[in-house]
């Protein structure tokens, strides 16, 4: 398990690795933290001729508010996430979740950028950028582009991201009056990719949704974005709406077989997670219950 | 503690200052944590070289055409080498033993010969100059493969349709064993019987560090050292020197530190051989560290068993018979030397086996089929006994509306029953079942916690108790390998020496691998001599430098290695008391040894230091009295003859939740009593217990080598197989109950098993538990959330 032969750039500016990217078109990969890139060399599943190291980037670091807009650099470690007192505050959402990724030593090194420009369809960053409606900032040949999270993922390990591009921040509107969040996974062991996972953002006004986003994950090639939630918003919700919703969220559904889990079950722990979510962010437990059988 | 058997006398353990059933700190602790251990896989040597083999991606084949040439033009390449090219150099192999009669195996080569029998069998050795440069070679072999059809369900391995692997044996059974005692049919009859099916995961024993070897063979002394992370060096030396054509004179064998063994480094391995044989080949140093995808595919796996048993009951309670049909399908080769049939005879031996019924029928059978080799792993057919028998014995409880404590309590053989013996003929000398019990309710807590197992479930909260009673084979005598005519020892030797200073130098033959022999055997030495553990260096695994043995396995290290060392401690003192004699004019029985000086035995008055009268013996023998020749040395060895096992016993509890909808198990708490005799350091007993233990769990909820039907396994790495890891494991709580075996002085009977042996019962029984009012049984481990959900009929 040695990674094959490979050469190694150290970018110097931002420019220069799109630079050292268009020479190099698809022959290079980017590395950021490391922690997906360097196990799928060492299996030699993926053999780069060239590593263009972004880790010096100082202009693809830190965590800023700008007006209503929190902007996450795409060197941002996932340890700096959990520690940072701006995403605690406007985007609890990303802390929480981050919590779920790996253990201490990845979270040290693997980055939010990398998290999202590998796309892993199991994968907890992905799901909560779509939650929360983020915008992701690229640097290209061409200059620079947004597109909206929900646009960004397009398969297994695919994004709209070309080869001599560089996801280089991401912008969330940060959090407003009575919103809340819920994250939930479910793995076997801790720190692992999720068999199904949820994260959610609410706007909760008496006792009911006037907005409600459910971003599940592994539960189909990318995150999903739930449009059964919209069943919820602007709605009592009573045991048998939920029930409705459920129905109307299998229907999205597009889960994968695997070791872990059959279809079937990757559909059930969505339903049980919808009921879950539903009644932490109403702080009902009886809708857990309710629709249990 | 519970001390069941008081001791009459003291014995040579109870000494002033005695080191025994203390908790002292591993003396290797130091060198381990500042980085200084000796792995193989860190291990440089001049002109060394690297080899990495080619292995199978199909699980059968023939070998149709290797073509290497463009591999052996690229730079940093020495040699590749084919199975063909290394038979004139190493001999194979047939696993099998004499005593488990009609056991049959084919010959296994160090690599493979015109057909590949597993995923994952080398096919071809890359010798270069790095690892990195060996692996790029690799990828420009071309072989040609014709696939053949694959076995890979145990289920049809028997069935005429089915190809046989091996044609020479006729047919894919291996090994087969049946078993009947008393009357089981009569008892059957007259009872209730409840039956189900047990199915066992394959899984494997993860080393944090993977097989590792270095092979040196020196021509000019024609002499092979080979350094590995072994637990039998002696074995390993026979094995090597049996098949190059070498006397084992001609053999070392170096095993410093090995990071993690669990019984998967006890074996011989194709790949191990053919490193010996390449050095000796290519006469070089020759490295070997597999990697994890190798370790996943080659690393012996084990417990793939499907069990069928059957428990007969009364309705008082008392359970009349047993009856078992074990099959395991264990890869195409028996494993060599200790064979692949170990596993299911031990299944048949233990089945029942804590309980008072003397009917017991069984039939186990062992079928070849084309997936990675099973044999011995930690505890070898203990976890599938012991699941199946506790399994059974809380289905009988349900049966008849008793509690589980109940039932054992009614059935567990009585403390003061022994000696006897159980159906299947194992002797035990004396187990404390009851006791074990007794003290395992009371550190639980058992009704309080039945009582909130209630109340939570009226809240939805499903919570449940599983019990598991064992009985543990350890001190294994020649009846394990001896007799069968395999050349490892079951005897240890320990030499030990006073040096010119007063500090002592001992050379055991058992080996360390993390559960203290270091430690053990300097406390043992320490406490018998009289001189501080700091003063005992203690030297272990070189067939050179150490008395012949058997290393460390089969829960063995401590009752026999460390046996072996109390009496050689003892016979040094005898002869240091000698000479001390001599010098201070007194005798033998006036004196003893205390902290590290000669002290007056009655009053203890210090006379003379030891490091004084090593001065006096090693340069002024001048000034002893005539005739005295002092032996600043001593060695002996032990084994035990009485009994085949030293067989101990112990109880294990979980309490842990399900959540139903989910199907996710959580751990809350694991509780352990265990019978290990003389408990010579608590902490590493302790250790040795919650690792089994952790061990243990893994099997229950997480560990499986998943196969597909054509035979390749899928999940061979760490993201896939998933290990027990800590955030998932509960509090583990153990106490201990002290039965000491009379067989030897230092009453130790082993511990590193126990833990492994009742886990994934516990676990199984308390799913069952908590899942009473669903009406749903499970009896297959790994009990996985897919298992659950099923069973609950939600998916
Ligand atoms: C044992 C283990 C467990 C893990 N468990 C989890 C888990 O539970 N959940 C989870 O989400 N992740 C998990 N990970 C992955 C971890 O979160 C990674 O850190 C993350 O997926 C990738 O981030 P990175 O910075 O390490 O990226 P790298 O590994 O450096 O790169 C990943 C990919 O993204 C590309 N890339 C990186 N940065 C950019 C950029 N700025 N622009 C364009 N392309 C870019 C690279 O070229 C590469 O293709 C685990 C990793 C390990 C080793």
């Amino acid at each position: 398990m040695k990674a094959a032969a490979f050469a190694y750039a150290r970018a110097t500016s931002v420019v220069n690795a799109l630079e050292l990217l268009a020479a190099h078109g698809d022959r290079a990969k980017v590395l950021s933290g490391g922690q997906s890139l360097m196990p799928a060399m060492n299996l030699r599943l993926l053999s780069p001729d060239i590593l263009v190291d972004i880790g010096g980037l100082a202009e693809l670091r830190g965590i800023a508010v700008r007006g209503n807009v929190l902007v996450v650099g795409a060197l941002t470690r996932h340890v700096d996430m959990l520690r940072s007192p701006e995403i605690a505050l406007h985007a609890p959402l990303l802390r929480d979740a981050v919590a779920h990724v790996a253990h201490p030593a990845i979270r040290n090194r693997g980055t939010i950028g990398g998290s999202l420009a590998h796309a892993d369809p199991a994968s907890e960053l992905p799901p909560c950028v779509v939650a929360l409606d983020a915008t992701v900032v690229i640097r290209g040949p061409a200059g620079e582009r947004r597109i909206a999270a929900t646009e960004f993922f397009k398969g297994i390990y695919e994004t709209a991201l070309s080869p001599d591009e560089l996801l280089v921040a991401i912008e969330l509107p940060v959090a407003g009056q009575g919103s809340t969040f819920f994250f939930q996974e479910y793995a076997r062991r801790h720190g692992d990719y999720a068999i199904v996972g949820l994260a959610a953002r609410a706007v909760v006004a008496v006792g009911g949704f006037t907005d409600l986003r459910l971003g599940f994950f592994a539960v189909g090639d990318r995150p999903l974005l739930a449009a059964a939630a919209g069943k919820l918003v602007n709605a009592s919700v009573t045991p048998a709406l939920l029930a409705e919703a459920a129905t109307a969220l299998a229907d999205e559904l597009d889960p994968q077989e695997d070791q872990q889990a059959t279809a079937a079950m990757r559909r059930h722990l969505a339903a049980v997670l919808l009921r879950r979510c539903v009644a932490a962010l109403l702080a009902r437990p009886e809708l857990e219950a309710g629709a249990a059988t | 503690m519970t001390e069941t058997r008081a001791t009459d006398t003291l014995s040579v353990l109870d000494r002033p200052n005695s080191y025994i059933g203390k908790t002292v700190p591993r003396p290797n602790l130091d060198r381990l944590l500042q980085g200084r251990g000796q792995y193989v896989s860190d291990l440089e040597m001049p002109r060394m070289a690297h080899v990495v083999f080619l292995r199978s991606p199909h699980a059968h084949a023939k070998i149709v055409m290797i073509d290497a040439d463009a591999a052996k033009r690229m730079s940093g390449v020495i040699s590749i080498v084919t199975g063909r090219e290394l038979e004139a150099v190493i001999t194979p192999w047939v696993g099998v033993l004499s005593h488990l009669k009609g056991l049959k195996s084919a010959p296994q080569h160090a690599i493979a010969v015109d057909r590949v029998c597993w995923q994952g069998e080398a096919v071809a050795a890359i010798v270069a100059t790095s690892r990195a440069a060996a692996e790029d070679a690799m990828e420009h072999i071309a072989v040609e493969y014709e696939e053949l059809e694959a076995v890979t369900d145990m289920c049809t391995a028997l069935d005429p349709a089915t190809p046989v692997i091996h044609a020479s044996l006729g047919d894919n059974l291996a090994f087969e064993r049946t078993l009947d005692a008393g009357d089981v049919d009569r008892a059957l009859s007259e009872s209730d019987v409840v039956e189900a099916d047990f199915v066992f995961g394959r899984h494997t024993g993860v080393t944090l560090e993977p097989r590792a070897v270095v092979a040196d063979w020196n021509a000019a002394e024609a002499r092979l050292t080979i350094y590995q992370g072994t637990q039998a060096p002696h074995m390993v030396q026979n094995i090597a020197a049996l098949h190059l054509g070498l006397r084992e004179a001609q053999v070392r064998v170096v095993c410093k530190d090995v990071g993690g063994s669990f019984g998967i480094k006890v074996h011989i391995y194709a790949d191990e051989m053919a490193t010996y044989a390449l050095s000796k080949l290519l006469r070089r140093p020759v490295k070997f560290v597999a990697d994890r995808v190798e370790s996943f595919n080659t690393d012996i796996h084990a417990r793939d068993h499907r069990c069928r048993g059957r428990i007969g009951v009364r309705p008082d309670g008392t359970i009349t018979a047993f009856e078992i049909d074990d099959l395991t399908g264990i890869g195409p080769y028996s494993m060599y030397p200790r064979t692949s049939a170990i596993e299911a005879n031990q299944v048949v031996n233990l089945v029942g086996g804590p309980y008072v019924t003397p009917n017991y029928r069984a039939r186990a059978r062992v079928v070849f089929q084309n997936k990675n080799v099973m044999c011995q792993y930690r505890a070898v057919g203990h976890p599938i006994a012991c699941s199946v028998t506790e399994g059974l014995v809380d289905l009988a409880a349900a049966r008849i509306g008793m509690d589980p404590v109940e039932i054992r309590r009614r059935n567990l053989i009585a403390d003061d029953a022994y000696p006897c013996a159980s159906p299947s003929g194992m002797r035990f000398e004396q187990l404390s079942h009851h006791a074990s019990l007794a003290k395992l309710l009371q550190m639980m807590d058992y009704d309080a916690l039945r009582a909130e197992q209630a109340a939570l479930r009226a809240r939805n909260v499903h919570r449940g108790i599983g019990i598991a009673s064992f009985i543990e084979v350890t001190n294994p005598s020649a009846a394990f390998y001896g007799v069968g005519g395999a050349k490892i020892s079951s005897q240890d030797g320990v030499a030990v020496r006073l040096d010119a200073q007063g500090s002592v130098i001992c050379q055991t033959s058992i080996t360390e691998q993390g559960q203290g022999s270091e430690s053990l055997t300097a406390q043992i030495v320490g406490s018998v001599l009289g001189v501080s553990m700091e003063r005992v260096r203690v030297i272990l695994g070189d067939t050179d430098n150490t008395p012949y043995g058997g290393g460390t396995w089969a829960s063995r290290g401590a009752g026999i290695g460390g046996e072996a060392a109390l009496q050689a401690a003892k016979a040094l003192r005898r002869n240091i008391l000698d000479v001390a004699a001599a010098i201070l004019q007194s005798t033998p029985a006036g004196l003893d040894i205390v902290n590290n000086s000669i002290v007056n035995a009655d009053d203890g008055t210090p006379r003379i230091e030891l490091n004084e009268l090593a001065r006096i013996v090693y340069f002024r023998p001048d000034t002893l009295p005539p005739g005295i020749q002092a032996e600043l040395i001593a060695t002996r060895h032990f084994v035990p003859r009485q009994y085949p096992f030293a067989f101990t016993n112990g109880i294990q509890a979980s309490w842990l939740e399900v959540d139903v909808e989910t199907g996710f198990v959580t751990l809350l708490k694991h509780w352990v009593v265990e019978d290990c005799g003389t408990i010579i350091n608590p902490q590493l007993v302790d250790e040795q217990i919650r690792g089994g233990v952790v061990q243990g769990l893994g099997a229950a909820l997480f560990e499986k080598c998943i196969y597909d039907e054509r035979g390749q396994l899928t999940n061979a790495n760490m993201a896939d197989y998933l290990v027990p890891m800590s955030g998932e494991m509960p509090d583990i709580e153990i106490g201990h109950v002290v039965s000491p075996t009379q067989e030897s002085e230092l009453g130790a009977k082993g511990a590193g098993e126990a833990g492994t042996a009742g886990a994934a019962a516990a676990v199984a029984n308390a799913v069952n538990d908590a899942l009473r009012p669903f009406g749903a049984i499970i009896t297959e481990i790994p009990l996985t959330p897919q298992v659950i959900l099923t069973a609950l009929g939600r998916i």
